[in-house]
């Protein structure tokens, strides 16, 4: 069911132009780390936009999911410089570590794993984001700790 | 009313101020190939298949023909070496992307194109992603049912959630538009199915023949002020 005081918090925050839609999206995804379906369909309404155009950038953005999200959030980076430096190693070491492939969650929901094109930060690659924090110059001893600091 | 002149092809025409390259080559009777282009939509740029050359040697360059508008003294190439190059490519990969696609075939073929060097993600591929029926939809019909999902390679037209759309009138006018006849749309025994929803049709209160779904007489009612009641009579009838 649909909890709509959560989504109401958010959508007071704004005026409710069409503009706002992509802000009022990323606050849901922030908050439930997903788009609902049901709360897609309200922001519609609220915006007075086509759903249609809610559904287009919904699916559009990488930074935005329809499926339920983890509640840490991944990215391991493979841009030209992370690559060179052994990204494609350390996803494969976060994914075992994990027990999940790149673009997909843990049973417990707590972890999701993405791999991005860049984190723009090529000067400390391999580099691997959690949530909104930057880990620089990993290594697959790393992983363990890092991956343990978010661990219930 | 403002007139800007230009040179196409080396033949110096006016045409009104805010007009697109592509409406004054046609003015001139030049044809310009196109497939996402229509006279009564806003235009888009989507298929590149309309480019042209434009500028002074050496510096030209190539844009979109349906959505570039006109300058006072451009030199524009319809036909050069460049041109047809590009259209040719823009062809092939048009081709690889849809192989099946009638119109497709027809218009690499008069460019002499039987056959695309480019993989073919799926040989049965109709949907050209050009457009054209989420932009009938959204600006004739006014309802926006349907529109691009997804970012390429992944991208497709669909209703949202891929679910049978509340806001579609059935009118069909996406099937009707659309250049390559992929959207499926099937009418027997008073029913119309579209976009994975069944209407019902509604008869004629006099003939009894077929007219259109409610949901789409409801529609022109609400763009007339007319009663829907007065819909229930079909056009032959009237």
């Amino acid at each position: 069911m649909m909890d709509v005081e959560r989504l109401e918090t958010i959508l007071t925050q704004y005026e409710g132009y069409p503009q706002d839609l992509i802000p009022i999206l990323q606050d849901i995804q922030d908050q439930y780390h997903y788009l609902p379906k049901d709360e897609l369909k309200v922001v519609a309404q609220r915006l007075n936009v086509p759903l249609t155009k809610v559904y287009s950038v919904a699916t559009f953005y990488k930074m935005f999911s329809l499926v339920p999200k983890g509640r840490h959030e991944l990215r391991v980076c493979l841009g030209t410089t992370c690559h060179l430096k052994g990204g494609q190693r350390l996803l494969e070491s976060v994914s075992s570590h994990l027990g999940i492939e790149p673009g997909y969650t843990t049973a417990d929901m707590q972890f999701s794993l993405e791999t991005v094109g860049c984190l723009g930060s090529c000067a400390q690659a391999p580099v691997m984001m959690v949530d909104d924090k930057y880990y620089a110059r990993m290594t697959i001893d790393k992983v363990t700790k890092v991956l343990k600091l978010y661990k219930e | 009313m403002e007139e800007v002149g230009l040179l196409i092809n080396g033949i110096y025409l006016k045409v009104p101020q805010g007009y697109t390259l592509l409406q004054a080559a046609q003015q001139l009777g030049v044809d310009i190939p196109t497939l996402c282009y229509h006279p009564e939509l806003p235009s888009e740029g989507n298929c590149r298949l309309c480019v042209v050359e434009i500028g002074e040697h050496p510096r030209t360059r190539l844009v979109n023909s349906c959505t570039y508008p006109v300058e006072p003294g451009l030199n524009v190439q319809t036909h050069s070496e460049k041109v047809l190059q590009a259209r040719r490519i823009t062809l092939e990969l048009l081709l690889a992307r849809a192989p099946k696609a009638k119109l497709i075939q027809e218009l690499a073929a008069e460019m002499g194109i039987h056959e695309s060097r480019f993989k073919s993600e799926d040989p049965y591929e109709l949907c050209i992603l050009c457009g054209l029926c989420v932009r009938t939809c959204r600006e004739i019909v006014g309802v926006s049912a349907i529109s691009m999902a997804n970012r390429t390679p992944g991208k497709l037209v669909t209703t949202p959630f891929l679910e049978p759309s509340d806001a579609c009138i059935g009118c069909g006018s996406c099937a009707f538009v659309c250049p390559t006849e992929v959207i499926p749309y099937i009418e027997k025994d008073g029913k119309r199915i579209i976009w994975g929803r069944e209407f019902e049709l509604v008869r004629c209160n006099i003939c009894g023949n077929y007219i259109a779904p409610m949901a789409q007489l409801e529609h022109w009612a609400k763009l007339t002020g007319e009663p829907v009641e007065h819909y229930f009579v079909c056009r032959d009838c009237r």
